[in-house]
């Protein structure tokens, strides 16, 4: 079966997979969680009422916004870097070079967001 | 360096990677529809009706149930069949786009080929479902 792979959990995460075993567990984390988060949304939408409600005010909630707004931002930086890679396949020499840019371009916005996000929640 | 991939021709072309290029591509598509939706809300006044928290949720999803809560004067612009239209084409190709991703995750840790094909089976399902209950939140809102 898939899950035997006669290693351990602590051995598969020393793994030295590094920055690009990073952003692929990264990848699945954010789109699992935009995965499960728009089925949710949509399903609630379509319910409506006081459950549909419920389910959709938590996502005003600042705590979720900084979990979705990660998911969202770091698949969509990494997805472009795949995407650009793998349709441009010379360019995958530089792979380590694009996470590094990926980074740069990731940490300021992402910092921006979530200070704008906590002086929303947080300052009134 | 030398190339070291197989010519499409030899590596045969299957559905397999028929989903991996049409995953690189509706990326590529979400960007651009991402860009219109940003564009548009400015040009109908996002600067200065709207924060920046709210262009994005728009963005992510031009239904204008998504900016009800914010200054905009008038939500006929934004209800528009325009934005509807494109709104449904963000959802076919997000949902597309989604639950292919998790089948792939799936298949990751499910290897029995029956397995496969009931992950494959609610995945189909999952994406009729989807899109029907979308398409039903964006026509009727």
């Amino acid at each position: 079966m898939g899950l035997k792979r006669n290693v351990s959990l602590l051995t598969g995460l020393r793994y030295k997979g590094q920055g690009p075993m990073l952003t692929f567990v990264l990848h699945r984390i954010g789109g699992l969680g935009m995965g499960i988060f728009v089925t949710i949304h949509i399903l609630a939408s379509f319910v409506g009422g006081e459950i549909g409600g419920f389910a959709n005010n938590i996502y005003t909630h600042w705590l979720f916004q900084i979990f979705i707004f990660f998911c969202a931002l770091f698949h969509g930086i990494n997805g472009l870097r795949i995407t650009i890679l793998d349709l441009w396949p010379k360019l995958i020499q530089y792979q380590r070079e694009a996470i590094w840019v990926e980074w740069a371009v990731f940490i300021p916005v992402y910092t921006l967001a979530v200070i704008v996000i906590l002086q929303t929640a947080l300052g009134g | 360096m030398k190339q070291r991939s197989l010519s499409l021709k030899a590596r045969g072309f299957n559905f397999e990677m028929f989903m991996w290029i049409v995953t690189r591509l509706t990326a590529l598509a979400m960007y651009a529809l991402l860009l219109t939706a940003v564009i548009g809300a400015l040009i109908m006044g996002a600067r200065t009706q709207m924060n920046i928290a709210d262009v994005i949720r728009w963005s992510f999803m031009p239904n204008s149930s998504h900016v009800q809560s914010t200054n905009v004067p008038d939500l006929a612009p934004w209800s528009t069949t325009f934005w509807r239209l494109l709104a449904s084409a963000f959802l076919f190709i997000a949902v597309a786009h989604g639950t292919h991703g998790l089948v792939v995750i799936a298949d990751d840790y499910i290897v029995s080929s029956r397995g496969r094909n009931i992950v494959r089976f609610f995945s189909i399902v999952m994406v009729i479902a989807m899109t029907a209950m979308g398409l039903y939140v964006l026509w009727t809102a």
